[in-house]
């Protein structure tokens, strides 16, 4: 084996510019492969991440008839805080929201939205929430820059707000806009607005009520509370998970393209290699080595392609990676209309498995593609071979 | 020379497939060569020798008879063994020369050592050796594209005899050169074969080879037509 490497090693530098050509198509699949890789796992890191920042901490409990995606389910998803909540929610570590309907008026255009209401003095969530924590006549309000953009908004604008109170009756005031915050978190403010809770309370005339109860500590044990269902961290991150698989299946398709061409180059050498050197061959059956030998050298040269393309890879993509990884890439288009948790500058993460993986199974892909035309050595006559007789 | 055998071939036989038939290329061979001979299958085109000295060579293995080479018969050889015994050996000089391009000349000479397994030092004596032998010490860097035809087949002979070997085959190995190249050639494995008691056996129909070699068998049609000995 040492001397097929070593010979490998000289035939492949001897073939010169056929050899780096390969080495450099190769090293591309492996730059890309890994960097596109990196971005997504960096994707699911800071989505998650973001989440958790801005939407669902730890965990939530959710009120039994509380579903985001149906509006008809907000009306009657309130309820008083459990009890046993009452120092967790004391002490910072859990915050209630408050989510019902209602309807704005932006330039006296009619837009439905969901009001939320939120604890001014919370630090569980990264949302400025300390800005709600005022004295105005309208009732203060913070916005995403999406949903800014969306009602044409500027801090310290007033807009008519119109809700239902619980026991049905309509009522209308000002919001006064105290802050417009970005976040990566589509869906921790497309839609809706944050008012502080107290006063939201009132409004709907639910004193102590919430619709969502969002904890720190997600790896506290928690069971399941009459009228309140435990959401997880992994059940409230399953779309993001669920995305991130569908988008993996489409880069998978990428990958298995650029290795079917990185793969394609190096078994049209290979081809080529045993029909334009059969008297290489023969010359190698004639000082010694059996037709197997042969098939292993030549299959050992076929994927030393991919140990030079890594070393290749490592001289220009360490750099590159890790350039990408410090600043990141930024998405060409407007992210924050995607409808997910992306930020508009992803930072590709790379762990030392995705490298070793990567450069494993393209390494043993490259064997198996160098091997397959190879066998056809171990057929050939060596008289025939030695005289250079297409066989 | 000694009385030795190193080759011994009994009413050997080999055909090769043609068409529906059978094309009979050597037929009832009787042969023997001893250690240190300076032999050569003298023929025309289609005579065998070439047949004959790849069955010597353990490349091919008859049809049917015997072909003894070094106390081994090729035809019973697994492919490790025929392997083995080229390795050891047997080594062959090509009229094409048969060197491998992208090695350079001191590459290609050490190939068969290693092979072999020798140590670097060891094979950097032998090589270097080997290459005073045949006068191309200045060439050492140089690849097989680089070089004359009579300097490609130095380099060959040289490949040759760098671990010397038992037995030599060199199969029209003056074919692609010029008169004075061939000389050359000629004298060197001459010189070789005397100093260092190597056997070499031709396959030529060159009149120059010819004329150097100290026993002659004319092979026509597959058979031994004649033989002659050259007496020192």
């Amino acid at each position: 084996m040492k001397l097929a490497i070593k010979l490998a090693f000289r035939n492949l530098m001897g073939a010169g510019l056929r050899t780096w050509l390969n080495v450099i198509v190769l090293s591309f699949s492996f730059v890309i492969i890994i960097f596109m890789k990196g971005v997504m796992i960096g994707w699911d890191h800071q989505s998650k991440t973001d989440m958790t920042n801005y939407e669902i901490g730890g965990g939530q409990y959710w009120h039994e008839t509380y579903d985001p995606l149906d509006p008809f389910t907000l009306t009657g998803s309130h309820a008083p805080v459990p009890e046993e909540f009452k120092d967790e929610i004391s002490a910072g570590d859990m915050e209630p929201f408050l989510i019902v309907p209602g309807t704005i008026y932006p330039q006296g255009r009619l837009q439905s939205i969901v009001i939320k209401g939120i604890n001014p003095r919370q630090s569980l969530l990264l949302l400025p929430s300390a800005k709600l924590d005022t004295a105005t006549e309208a009732i203060p309000a913070i916005i995403g820059s999406l949903m800014a953009k969306s009602l044409k908004a500027s801090t310290g604008d007033q807009i008519t707000l119109r809700w239902r109170d619980a026991n049905g009756t309509f009522d209308a005031g000002d919001i006064v806009i105290m802050e417009i915050f970005s976040t990566n978190v589509p869906a921790a403010e497309a839609g809706q607005i944050y008012v502080p809770l107290d006063r939201l309370q009132k409004m709907m005339m639910m004193p102590g009520e919430a619709t969502v109860l969002t904890f720190r500590d997600g790896d506290k044990s928690r069971s399941e509370i009459e009228n309140w269902t435990l959401k997880t961290k992994g059940d409230l991150t399953a779309t993001v998970d669920a995305m991130i698989k569908t988008k993996t299946v489409g880069q998978t398709i990428l990958y298995i393209i650029l290795l079917t061409l990185a793969m394609l180059a190096i078994f049209d050498t290979q081809v080529l290699s045993i029909f334009r050197r059969q008297k290489e061959i023969g010359t190698y059956i004639a000082l010694g080595y059996t037709r197997k030998q042969v098939v292993g050298l030549f299959t050992v040269e076929g994927t030393m392609h991919s140990i030079l393309a890594a070393l290749l890879s490592a001289a220009y993509g360490l750099p590159f990676l890790a350039k990408m990884a410090k600043t990141g890439w930024t998405m060409p288009i407007d992210t924050s209309e995607f409808g997910m948790a992306i930020a508009q500058t992803l930072y590709p993460v790379y762990s030392l498995g995705l490298v070793i993986s990567t450069v494993l199974i393209i390494t043993m892909v490259t064997a198996i593609v160098s091997y397959w035309p190879s066998r056809r050595i171990a057929k050939m006559n060596p008289t025939d071979a030695l005289r250079g007789k297409l066989q | 020379m000694e009385n030795t055998p190193i080759i011994r071939i009994e009413k050997l036989v080999k055909k090769f497939p043609m068409g529906k038939g059978e094309f009979t290329a050597l037929n009832g061979i009787e042969l023997q060569f001893s250690k240190g001979e300076f032999a050569g299958l003298v023929g025309p085109s289609g005579s065998g020798k070439t047949t004959l000295l790849n069955i010597i060579g353990s490349l091919d293995v008859p049809s049917s008879g015997e072909a003894i080479v070094l106390g081994r018969s090729v035809g019973r050889l697994s492919a490790r063994e025929a392997a083995q015994l080229r390795k050891e050996s047997l080594r062959f000089i090509f009229q094409s020369y048969n060197l491998l391009a992208v090695h350079t000349v001191y590459e290609n000479i050490e190939f068969p050592l290693l092979l072999l397994n020798y140590t670097s030092a060891q094979r950097k004596e032998l090589v270097t050796d080997a290459l005073e032998w045949v006068g191309l010490t200045d060439k050492i860097k140089s690849k097989p594209p680089q070089l004359s035809g009579g300097e490609c087949q130095r380099v060959a002979i040289a490949r040759a005899m760098v671990k010397k070997p038992s037995l030599v085959l060199a199969d029209e190995p003056t074919a692609n050169l010029d008169a004075a190249n061939s000389h050359n050639i000629l004298q060197t494995m001459k010189t070789l074969n005397r100093e260092l008691n190597t056997t070499f056996l031709f396959a030529t129909h060159d009149e120059k080879v010819i004329s150097y070699l100290q026993r002659k068998i004319f092979l026509l049609d597959g058979k031994v037509d004649r033989e002659e000995i050259i007496s020192n």
